[in-house]
């Protein structure tokens, strides 16, 4: 059972998509598992053959619990859907501790982000657990939605609890931006206009390329920077509650990609068709509240992610510059720090470097 | 088309957006994103669905004046009379 949140503790297999003698490839879907997020559709990292189904539908799973096995191409019989893989993802302070013990990377569940090892896999593994974390409140049995807010709750909780978060603002000029995306949106069919958010969304990318202190995950004491960019994207629920998939790769995608990705994601996040990989892969979060009226953002960081961008809405207002005084349509952009993980020079740099990234929304 | 064949059109496309919404005792001045929760995305939605329903597209620069229901009736009502 994958972890796809930061404090699931376990989840409901509903559904196998495959059976036994089945192949799969890496990204196909081999499950449905109900979670207080909602249903999320559970991913194969690996190519191979499923060998075994290990756990009947409708059965309450720990995270970490193996589901099935899948036969490797290459090799014997190994676990899923975290399966073992040829690089294994590890915090360092899990790999000296497993090598300290002459344990094996291999042989453990990972339940971090993007199902590293962290060092209370490797304690699990050797037997020796650290106490559970103190519980904020106990577990509702009711609807989905209670259920979210409790998943919601506990993840807040704990990141007031243990992040110590830093707030910078800025406000930025967009007229340029916005009048490049007229002209762009211009050229294109009614189906493929882009919204301002996809502008927003790339140089939020972009930024974090340059400040790669902010884009990543605050684990075992330690910031394990993330080489990829996965935006955590904050959809709110129409019925409420609110779900952060992952956008995956942000920085590598045009814009025209990331606003189909969007128009991908959203309807299925309000339907609960999530897959397990976005919702274990978002290395920060952006929360968008513009459209609600709302001006400036000041938000609560996700963990063991150590930043979160508020981006608030687009409004007219007096904007001097060069001496003149004009009207400009300005965001309000945040962002939330782990001051464990950086200060707020850093912080600085990431908005100065957005806003330097939409002045020049071409190269974008 | 009539104003009544009008607004069946535009909630015919109100409905594809936001199946779940009640589509009775509409305020027709009140802002369309308020009334139905409806973001950004699903107003281009919404208007790739009008253009469906209607054979009309809308130009972006044109989104501010498509805000209510009244607002969309008075902004599509000629152009559906010309086709």
């Amino acid at each position: 059972m994958p972890s796809l949140g930061a404090d699931m503790e376990d989840g409901t297999l509903l559904l196998w998509k495959v059976h036994p003698g089945d192949r799969v490839k890496r990204g196909d879907i081999i499950a449905e598992v109900g979670t207080d997020k909602g249903d999320i559709e559970v991913e194969v990292f690996e190519d191979g053959v499923v060998k075994k189904l290990l756990v009947e539908e409708g059965t309450d799973v720990p995270v970490g619990q193996v589901l099935a096995i899948i036969e490797n191409d290459e090799t014997d019989a190994s676990p899923a859907p975290e399966a073992k893989a040829a690089r294994v993802k590890a915090s360092p302070v899990a790999k000296k501790l497993a090598e300290e013990r002459g344990l094996d990377l291999h042989t453990i569940h990972g339940t971090g982000p993007a199902g590293a090892i962290t060092r209370d896999d490797v304690e699990k593994a050797t037997g020796e657990k650290r106490p559970a974390r103190p519980k904020t409140e106990k577990r509702p049995s009711g609807d989905n939605l209670s259920k979210m807010r409790h998943a919601i709750a506990v993840a807040m909780a704990r990141s007031n609890r243990e992040i110590p978060h830093y707030y910078l603002e800025t406000r930025i000029d967009l007229k340029r931006a916005l009048d490049w995306l007229a002209e762009e949106n211009k050229k294109l069919p009614l189906e493929d206009r882009m919204l301002p958010v996809v502008l927003l969304l790339k140089a939020v990318a972009r930024s974090l390329k340059d400040v790669p202190e902010l884009n990543g995950f605050w684990v075992d004491d330690g910031l394990q920077k993330s080489e990829a960019v996965h935006i955590g994207f904050a959809i709110a629920l129409r019925k409420g509650g609110l779900v952060t998939p992952a956008i995956h790769d942000v920085d590598q995608k045009t814009l025209s990609d990331i606003m189909k990705a969007l128009e991908d994601l959203i309807p299925r996040a309000r339907v609960g068709r999530l897959r397990s990989s976005e919702m274990t892969d978002a290395t920060i979060t952006v929360t968008s509240l513009g459209e609600l009226g709302v001006e400036t953002v000041h938000g609560v960081i996700y963990p063991p992610q150590v930043g979160l961008v508020g981006l608030g809405k687009i409004l007219e207002q007096p904007w001097a510059e060069n001496g003149m005084l004009g009207i400009r349509p300005v965001l309000s952009a945040t962002i939330a720090g782990d001051h464990r993980a950086t200060d707020g020079r850093r912080g600085a740099q990431f908005l100065d470097a957005l806003a330097r990234y939409l002045r020049d929304p071409e190269k974008l | 088309m009539t104003k009544p064949e009008l607004e069946s059109a535009i909630l015919r496309a109100l409905k594809k957006i936001a199946p779940e919404a009640e589509l009775t005792d509409i305020d027709e001045n009140e802002p369309l994103q308020q009334a139905f929760d409806i973001d950004s995305f699903d107003y281009l939605n919404l208007l790739v669905a009008l253009r469906d329903e209607l054979g009309v597209t809308i130009e972006e620069a044109d989104y501010d004046k498509l805000r209510t229901l009244k607002d969309m009736v008075s902004f599509l009502l000629p152009r559906v009379s010309r086709e």
